[in-house]
């Protein structure tokens, strides 16, 4: 006997199950056309691999995910491909999406397959892939790609491994008529995830309200290691985390996933596909469909190809259109209405409810909460759903999620029991979209100003590169400057006029020197007793070369001036006088040198 | 075709709010039969008095906060607070000290404070404190002798009378201390068996009193059966009450013992359909075992040490002040959580 659990809260709807049992799984009559989505899971959505008019055969691959999260869609039958388009599709949205749609051509022709039935012999890896190239997502709920789930990370052993059985919502009974008609499959489906897996124990969990189920699988696993497990009936214990809770008394952590503390659950559906897969070599492209609500004659469970429209289902079933009120998919707790019947079978559809008003009449009208406390005695994640409510009606986004809202798994308990009719997961779902359209929008403002702050250090980067330039310019010409002074003092002390002053004093002495030297032209000993340092040229090459030197000068401060007025730096008036005063400077070593020429020019025919 | 469109869950179950007072009131009966039979007419008159000034003054304001007057009325809260105030008055209260109650309650405690759901204090139990302070006299002279009609005497008549008049003390020869009044007064100075000698107290711990608490318990019984309430509050009413006595009231000589303390006055009538008046009380299992602890406490404490006789009134008010603290601290620890996350963000926590 397999020790249980009790989980928090929980509550007892009306089961409605009796309805869609009375009768064996029906196979359903193939449609004049079928619609595959091109996404059935959480993922990437399959893109085409065929073109309106090629012609498939029964399991052949139409769509697969090149690279990413995702599983092939296969050809459900033999036929025609129609065309790929923009269909209604199952969501709560009432979305379209990208879908083939294939014309069936009744010949039911299947491709070549190949059974592994020798997988024990195989590598492990080498059945995965056989199970995701089968396009075997998870078909209880979100329907994650299988082969993914059923390959956890290396340092999390996987040491139980669950069979849901539970199938706890009113109405549904897909998973009890399959446990019941189709036992063998569904062991044969979980030895074969207990062989990738090797856990420690292998556990099937029921509710107690499905005895021909239980009975049905306790013939099937005798002589196996395999545990049932009988729970109590109380929604919602098919909840993942609810049935881990009740079966091994441990919590999923929050935010965790089950293999975080070594467990995996697998739905019942996803076993007989994966027992189809490997040892058949057959594809997903069939699932069990309860139709029921009272606006059906013949409620039951259709074996449906995918991609079967749903009002084809519903006719079947006996539907009296003028009946249905409200059309559910899924169940009462958690499914979603739909708009339309033209939207088809997927491979996580397990329940169309077609109901009536009386059946399930529309909530009265809103009452204020009176703190009753009902809802959080009935929440399974022990929550505070009431204070939860109170903070998403007044927005106040991080309170409800400090109160550890996105723990919420919208079971729907809370709402069923308050007695003022609160749509309480109506607000938690406002609460959690806003919440990650805020985080997105942040996520996005915190680019933006990753972004700026990147800009800003490039910029300022680049101002420090430039003024380190600068500096370096302003040094190589201040050392210049220096040399030049140095070298002027030199010549100064040499004698040689550098300086425009000194040039002119030079000039003048020149001039001086002439005068003498014309007055004393008579006496030629004396012009000889000239001293020899007094220049009596002026000194050209000196001159030229402050003449170069000022312009390289007036070139660089103009050089940086330009800089600076393409940065609009402050410093610009300062180098703009600068400019000026070098340009003046360039200008008087010009007439300098002229003059200096002249004068050489008229001085050479009696210096001759 | 056109399908309803509808977020989940479709389905709920058919347990209004309406419905849940209504057993509440419902509950109350074996309780307001005891009354009736043990202390004459008196209750049964105030309560129809009570509930009918309740339903005209919450229509009123309803009306005045232009709020849907009768989508309010037939939640049944209005006529829940007016019944309790009926069933905790003294039997020959005058007509209008119980209209100044409930119209306090409904108008002023309930209704200004934004209505159903959104009033901090029990509104039953403001309007009965507000009359205590105000009409002292006539809120203790005019609690019934026990077991008067049994011995037959007054009649429906003389009691209506009495409550439709004016004055304020017309009804001596009817009127008796209640048994804890009684206790409180003469044990400074008697010893216990003296004490108990006063008819008030009969021949088992408070004539009358002990078959109406024991009717109210038996009522909220009920109500914890039909998960209308939970066992939280009034277990820790009880608790605290039986605690506190335990602790300190051992010697009869000088306090009022246990046996009193649980069927005479308010106590059963207050653990089990007061103080669980969910609008005003905390909200966690954990954090309704303390709010019940803290008000058995301190009726305790009030009864004995402090001015008036029973203390329900005064406990649950005080502890409507502490709810939001107790919240605050008490959420529970969600499913995969270590430990609950207690305060809310932002402020200093513990
Ligand atoms: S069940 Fe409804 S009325 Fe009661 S506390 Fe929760 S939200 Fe409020
Ligand atoms: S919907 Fe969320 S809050 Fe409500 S009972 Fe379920 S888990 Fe708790």
């Amino acid at each position: 006997m397999t020790q249980l659990w009790d989980f928090a809260g929980g509550i007892h709807p009306p089961e409605n199950k009796h309805q869609s049992t009375a009768r064996p799984i029906r196979t359903a009559e193939v449609p004049e056309r079928l619609v595959l989505p091109l996404q059935q899971h959480i993922g990437e959505p399959a893109a085409a691999v065929v073109e309106a008019g090629d012609r498939v055969l029964k399991g052949q691959v139409i769509a697969d995910v090149a690279d990413g999260l995702g599983v092939p869609v296969h050809a459900p039958t033999s036929g025609v491909i129609d065309s790929i388009s923009e269909l209604p599709v199952p969501h709560p949205s009432g979305m379209t999406d990208r879908c083939i749609v294939l014309r069936p051509d009744g010949e039911d022709e299947w491709i070549q397959l190949h059974p592994a039935t020798d997988y024990r012999e195989r590598e492990r890896t080498e059945v995965l892939e056989l199970i995701r190239n089968a396009g075997i997502s998870g078909m209880g709920g979100a329907g994650f790609p299988s082969n993914i789930k059923l390959r956890p990370p290396k340092e999390r052993k996987v040491d139980t491994l669950i069979l849901n059985g539970a199938e706890c919502e009113p109405y549904i009974t897909a998973d009890d008529m399959t446990m019941r008609e189709r036992a063998d499959d569904i062991v044969a489906g979980l030895k074969i995830m207990a062989w990738i897996l090797r856990p420690g124990r292998c556990i099937i969990g029921i509710e107690d309200n499905k005895p021909e189920a239980v009975e049905a699988l306790r013939t099937a696993i005798e002589g196996t290691q395999i545990e049932l497990a009988v729970i109590p009936t109380k929604y919602p214990s098919g909840g993942e985390k609810q049935l881990i809770q009740i079966l091994t008394g441990m919590e999923v952590p929050s935010g965790g996933i089950p293999a975080d503390i070594g467990v995996m659950c697998q739905n019942v559906g996803t076993a007989v596909a994966v027992g189809h897969a490997v040892l058949e070599g057959k594809p997903l492209i069939s699932r069990v469909v309860t139709i029921t609500g009272e606006a059906v004659r013949e409620p039951g469970n259709f074996d449906a190809l995918l991609g079967t429209p749903i009002d084809h289902l519903l006719a079947q079933a006996g539907l009296m259109p003028e009946q249905v009120n409200r059309l559910v998919l899924g169940g009462p707790m958690m499914g979603y209405t739909l708009t339309t019947t033209a939207v088809p079978v997927i491979k996580t559809s397990n329940c169309v409810i077609a109901a009536t008003a009386t059946e399930l009449p529309a909530p009265p009208p809103e009452q204020p909460c009176i703190r009753c406390g009902q809802c959080a005695e009935a929440c399974p994640m022990e929550l505070l759903p009431q204070q939860l409510f109170w903070h998403a009606k007044a927005t106040e986004f991080e309170k409800a999620e400090h109160l550890n809202l996105f723990d919420c798994i919208e079971c729907g308990a809370c709402s069923y029991v308050c007695p003022s009719s609160i749509p309480l997961v109506q607000y938690y779902r406002y609460a959690k979209g806003e919440i990650r359209v805020q985080r997105a929008e942040q996520l996005k403002a915190d680019r933006a100003r990753e972004r700026f702050e990147a800009r800003q250090q490039r910029l300022e980067r680049e101002q420090q590169e430039k003024e380190q330039r600068r500096k370096e310019r302003a040094q190589a010409a201040a050392e210049a400057q220096a040399k030049k002074k140095a070298e002027a003092e030199r010549a100064a002390a040499e004698g040689s006029a550098v300086d425009e002053r000194a040039a002119k004093a030079a000039l003048v002495e020149q001039a001086l020197a002439r005068k003498k030297a014309k007055a004393d032209a008579g006496k030629p000993a004396a012009s000889a007793e000239v001293p020899a340092p007094t220049p009596e040229k002026p000194d050209l090459e000196a001159l030229e070369k402050q003449l170069t030197q000022a312009q390289s000068k007036l070139e660089t401060m103009q050089g940086m001036l330009e800089d600076a007025k393409a940065q609009q730096a402050d410093n610009v008036d300062k180098l703009e006088r600068a400019v000026a005063k070098n340009h003046d400077r360039v200008q008087r070593a010009e007439t300098a040198l002229t003059e200096a020429r002249q004068q050489l020019a008229a001085e050479s025919p009696t210096t001759d | 075709m056109a399908f309803v469109q509808q977020s989940s869950p479709h389905a709920r179950r058919a347990r209004p709010t309406s419905r849940l007072m209504l057993w509440v009131i419902v509950a109350t009966l074996p309780g307001l039969l005891a009354q009736t039979l043990f202390f004459g007419w008196g209750n049964l008159i105030n309560v129809v008095w009570c509930v009918t000034v309740a339903l005209a003054s919450e229509a009123a304001i309803l009306k005045l906060r232009q709020k849907p007057v009768a989508f309010f009325l037939k939640d049944n809260t209005a006529a829940l607070t007016g019944l309790l105030l009926g069933l905790s008055l003294p039997q020959f209260a005058p007509w209008w000290v119980s209209a100044i109650a409930v119209v306090s309650a409904i108008v002023v405690a309930k209704q200004l404070y934004g209505g159903l759901g959104s009033n901090p204090f029990n509104p039953a139990m403001v309007g009965y404190a507000l009359v205590l302070i105000s009409f002292p006299v006539a809120m203790t002279t005019n609690w019934a002798e026990p077991a008067l009609l049994w011995d037959g005497a007054p009649g429906f008549g003389d009691t209506l009378a009495a409550i439709a008049s004016v004055q304020q003390t017309t009804v001596d020869g009817w009127t008796m201390a209640t048994p804890l009044d009684e206790y409180k007064h003469k044990i400074v100075s008697l010893t216990a068996e003296e004490v108990v000698q006063h008819p008030t107290f009969g021949d088992g711990v408070a004539r009358g009193w002990e078959w109406v608490n024991g009717a109210f318990l038996a009522g909220g019984l009920v109500l914890i059966g039909l998960r209308i309430i939970t066992w939280h509050i009034p277990a820790g009413v009880l608790g605290g009450l039986v605690i506190m006595s335990l602790a300190f009231g051992s010697n009869a000589d000088l306090y009022a013992p246990l046996t009193l303390h649980l069927l005479a006055g308010g106590t059963m009538l207050g653990a089990f359909f007061i103080a669980t008046d969910p609008v005003s009380a905390a909200t966690s299992h954990q954090g309704k075992l303390i709010y019940g602890a803290g008000i058995g406490v301190l009726i305790y404490v009030i009864r004995t040490w402090g001015g008036y006789p029973d203390a329900v009134a005064f406990s649950v008010l005080l502890l409507n002040f502490a709810v939001p603290f107790i919240d605050h601290y008490t959420p529970p620890r969600t499913y995969g959580h270590h430990k609950a996350r207690r305060g809310v963000p932002g402020r200093t926590q513990g």
